[in-house]
C-alpha cells in the first residue's frame, strides 16, 4: 500500500512537471502589437555633411609634414548631424537630430523607431538634413500610404536611389 | 540574514519533503537539480545531432524542414524535436531551482564559491542557446526575437551598422544568417560543456547523472509530453508584417516584453548588474572562515583515503617530503578546505583506542580535534546515567541536538557526520561508555558538505574504508537523517532506539581466540 502511495505520488510529481513545462514552453500568448493596428518603421544609417569644407593646405604648411604625409586636403573628420521629421496625416510624429556615430563624431547617424498607427489611409511627410543649413530640408518625400492591419511599413533613407523610400 | 535563511531553509526543505515522500532520500528530484541539469543538456545535445541531419539552412528552407520534420516524419524527428524544446524547458527549471537551492542552503560561499562563480556564466550559455535554438525555426517567434534581440543589441552603440536593420524587409534578408546561427547553436552549448566540466571540478565525485529510476522517469515523461503536445512552428516569419500575438516560451523569454517597455540600455544595466551581483554574492558577505585541516606527517602514511573522501578535492597526495619510508603525503590545499572534517573521518589513525599519550590522527581539524573529542565523548558518556544511554552524534547543519539531551542522552555537534571515524562508535560501545550510538544529520543524499552522511553510511555497512568492525552489534546503533524539519521525528526514533536498546541482553566483549601458539602452550601444560 505505501508502495502504490509512493508511486502515485511521483505520477503525480511526473504530471506537474510535464503540465507546467508544457504549459510554459508556450502559453500564454505575449502580446507584441494589438492585432488591430499597423507600424511605420524607420530606419536608416546616412552621414552627415563634414563640419567644416576641405581646405588645401600652402606650401609652407606642406613642408613641415613629414613626407609621407603630405596630403594636399586637410579634411576635418566631424560631421553633423542629421536632423529627420515624419509627419503624419498633418501632425508631427517624429522629430530627431541625430548625432553621428563614433569617437570622433565621424560616422553615420543612425535611426530606428517604430510607430504603431491606426490601419487605412493616411499621408506621410519624411524630411532630412544632413548640411549645415539653417532652414529647410535637404530631402524630403510626401506620399500617400494605405496601411493593412499588422502591416509593416518601412521608411529607409538612400540618398543613390533618389533619398527616402517608402517600402 | 542568517534568521531570514533559516526561516528559507526551512521552508524550502518542508516543500523537499513532500518529495521525499513520494521519491524516497534516494530519488528525490530535489536533490538531483545538478544531475538533472547535466541529463537534459545530453538529451537536448543528442536531440539536436538528430535535428541537425533534416535542418536546412535558408530563408524559406528553415521553416520547410521543420514542417518536414513535425508533421512527415513525426514519430522520430518530430519527436526529437519535441524532447529538444521540452528538455531546453526543463533545464532552465533545475538549473534555476539549482542556483535558488545553493543560495538559501548557504552552500556558495567561502571555499565554495568556485562553484557558484563558474554556474553565473552557465546562465548566459543556457539563455543564448535556447534563444538562438528558437530564431533557427524562422517563425513568428523567431521573427519577434531576432528583431527584439537585434534591435537591443544595437542598443549598445557598438556595431558600425544597426544590425537590427537585417531585418527590415524580406529582400534584406540573406540565407548566410541561418549559416551563422547554426554556427552559433552549436558552438555556444560547446562552450558550455566546457563551463559546466569547470564547473564541477572543485567538486570530489560529482554527481553528474541522475540516479537511473529518476532518469528513466524524467525521459518517460518528456516523451510522453512530446506525444501528447507535440512542438510546432508558429506562422512562418514574414518581414511585410509585424508579429502581433506570439505564443511564448517564458522559461527562455521572460525578459522580453521587458525590451519592449524598458529602454534598452536599461535593460542592459539590469542584466550586467543582475550578473555581477550573482558573481560577487559569495563575498556578500564572506563567510567567516574556519581552521582548515591540518596533516601530522608523524602519523599520515599517504594512503590517500582522505583524498578520496574529501568532497571538495581540497586534500591531495604528494612526494613524501620527510624520511619516513612512505612514497606519498597528504597536502591540504588551504582555499578549497571548508573545514567540514569529512577527511578526518576517513583517516584510520583517528582512533580514540590508540594508547600513545595524545591522539592525534594523520589528518585533523585544530578547531575540534579527535583528542578533544574523545575527553569530550567520555566526558559527557560518563555524566550519563539509567540504562539506555546513548551518546546523539550530529552535525552543525543538521537538526538541533540541545532538544535531544537529557540524563540517559548526551549531543555531540560535529562539522558534518562524515567527520565521525567509525572507531569512536566501536570505542565507546565495546568500552561500554554507553548502550548505544544514534547518528543524526541532514537529509541523506543532501548532505550539506555533499557526501557526508553518504560516507558514513558506507562505513557502517562496510562498503567504505575505514570500516566499522564487525565486533561492534549493529542493534546498538540507531540513525535519523532529519535535516532541520524533523526535530519531532528524531526525538521519537531516538526514544524509540533507547526502548529498543533497554531490551538487548547487556553487551560483553567477545573473548578473543587463542593465537596458534597460546593453544599449543595450552596443549602441551595439559597434556
Amino acid at each position: 500500500m505505501a508502495k502504490l502511495a509512493r508511486y502515485t505520488g511521483q505520477a503525480v510529481a511526473y504530471a506537474l512537471f510535464a503540465v507546467v513545462v508544457g504549459y510554459f514552453a508556450t502559453q500564454p500568448a505575449y502580446t507584441y502589437l494589438e492585432p488591430g493596428k499597423a507600424q511605420i518603421k524607420l530606419s536608416f544609417g546616412h552621414a552627415g555633411q563634414h563640419i567644416t569644407d576641405c581646405r588645401r593646405l600652402t606650401q609652407d604648411e606642406l613642408n613641415q609634414l613629414a613626407p609621407n604625409m603630405r596630403r594636399p586636403l586637410d579634411c576635418p573628420r566631424g560631421r553633423l548631424p542629421v536632423l529627420i521629421e515624419l509627419e503624419l496625416d498633418g501632425e508631427l510624429l517624429y522629430r530627431a537630430a541625430l548625432p553621428p556615430s563614433g569617437l570622433a563624431g565621424d560616422g553615420v547617424s543612425t535611426a530606428y523607431q517604430t510607430f504603431a498607427v491606426a490601419p487605412g489611409q493616411h499621408q506621410l511627410v519624411a524630411r532630412l538634413r544632413d548640411s549645415n543649413r539653417n532652414e529647410g530640408f535637404d530631402y524630403e518625400k510626401a506620399s500617400g500610404i494605405t496601411l493593412s492591419p499588422q502591416q509593416n511599413f518601412v521608411i529607409d533613407f538612400r540618398p543613390a536611389m533618389g533619398g527616402f523610400l517608402f517600402l | 540574514m542568517s534568521g531570514m535563511r533559516s526561516v528559507a531553509k526551512a521552508a524550502l526543505e518542508s516543500v523537499e519533503n513532500l518529495f521525499e515522500r513520494a521519491f524516497g532520500p534516494e530519488l528525490n528530484p530535489m536533490h538531483q537539480l545538478g544531475a538533472l541539469g547535466w541529463f537534459f543538456y545530453w538529451i537536448v545535445i543528442v536531440s539536436g545531432v538528430y535535428l541537425y541531419i533534416f535542418f536546412d539552412t535558408g530563408i524559406h528552407q528553415a521553416y520547410e524542414s521543420l514542417e518536414y520534420i513535425t508533421n512527415v516524419q513525426w514519430y522520430a524527428a518530430g519527436v526529437m524535436r519535441s524532447l529538444h524544446r521540452y528538455a531546453s524547458d526543463a533545464l532552465v527549471i533545475v538549473v534555476m531551482l539549482h542556483l535558488l537551492r545553493e543560495f538559501v542552503l548557504d552552500r556558495y560561499r567561502g571555499a565554495r564559491w568556485f562553484s557558484w562563480f563558474t554556474g553565473v556564466p552557465l546562465l548566459w550559455f543556457m539563455f543564448a542557446c535556447g534563444i538562438t535554438g528558437y530564431w533557427m525555426v524562422w517563425d513568428v517567434l523567431a521573427q519577434y526575437i531576432a528583431l527584439a534581440t537585434t534591435e537591443w543589441l544595437d542598443t549598445l552603440g557598438i556595431f558600425g551598422e544597426t544590425i537590427a536593420r537585417n531585418f527590415l524587409n524580406p529582400d534584406i534578408l540573406s540565407g548566410r544568417f541561418f549559416t551563422l546561427m547554426v554556427f552559433i547553436h552549436i558552438a555556444v552549448p560547446l562552450f558550455m560543456l566546457l563551463v559546466m566540466w569547470i564547473h564541477i571540478q572543485r567538486q570530489n565525485h560529482a554527481r553528474v547523472n541522475p540516479p537511473k529510476k529518476l532518469a528513466i522517469g524524467t525521459l518517460g515523461m518528456l516523451l510522453v509530453l512530446s506525444f501528447i503536445k507535440p512542438a510546432v512552428s508558429q506562422a512562418p516569419a514574414d518581414l511585410g508584417t509585424v508579429p502581433t500575438v506570439i505564443n511564448f516560451d517564458w522559461f527562455y523569454l521572460a525578459a522580453y516584453p521587458l525590451l519592449d517597455k524598458l529602454p534598452g540600455l536599461t535593460m542592459w544595466a539590469i542584466a550586467a548588474g543582475g550578473t555581477l551581483l550573482l558573481l560577487l554574492l559569495p563575498w556578500l558577505p564572506p563567510r567567516r572562515r574556519e581552521q582548515v585541516a591540518v596533516v601530522d606527517l608523524d602519523n599520515c602514511n599517504g594512503c590517500g583515503r582522505c583524498v578520496d573522501d574529501c568532497p571538495f578535492t581540497a586534500v591531495v597526495l604528494q612526494k613524501r617530503t620527510d624520511d619516513s619510508g612512505f612514497s606519498e603525503e597528504a597536502v591540504v590545499k588551504h582555499d578549497l578546505c571548508t573545514s567540514c572534517g569529512v577527511c578526518v573521518g576517513a583517516c584510520p589513525t583517528a582512533t580514540p583506542f590508540r594508547r600513545t599519550s595524545e591522539l592525534v590522527p594523520g589528518i585533523d581539524l585544530p578547531d575540534l580535534g579527535m583528542q578533544a573529542l574523545r575527553d569530550r565523548v567520555v566526558e559527557a558518556a560518563a555524566g550519563l546515567a539509567g540504562d539506555a544511554r546513548v551518546i546523539v552524534f550530529g552535525c552543525k547543519n543538521g537538526p538541533d541536538l540541545q532538544r535531544l539531551e537529557g540524563p540517559a542522552v548526551a549531543a555531540i555537534e560535529l562539522q558534518c557526520i562524515g567527520m565521525l571515524p567509525p572507531s569512536f562508535i566501536d570505542f565507546l560501545i565495546t568500552r561500554q561508555h554507553v548502550e548505544g550510538i544514534f547518528l543524526t544529520g541532514c537529509i541523506l543524499g543532501d548532505c550539506h558538505n555533499r557526501l557526508g552522511n553518504q560516507w558514513t553510511e558506507q562505513r557502517l555497512a562496510g562498503a567504505r574504508d575505514p570500516y566499522l568492525r564487525e565486533r561492534v552489534p549493529r542493534e546498538r546503533i540507531g540513525k535519523c537523517w532529519a535535516g532541520v524539519t524533523h526535530n519531532t521525528r528524531l526525538a521519537r526514533e531516538l526514544a524509540a532506539f533507547q526502548e529498543r536498546i533497554k531490551g538487548l541482553p547487556p553487551y560483553h566483549r567477545a573473548a578473543r581466540a587463542p593465537s596458534a601458539r597460546q593453544a599449543t602452550e595450552r596443549s602441551d601444560t595439559h597434556g
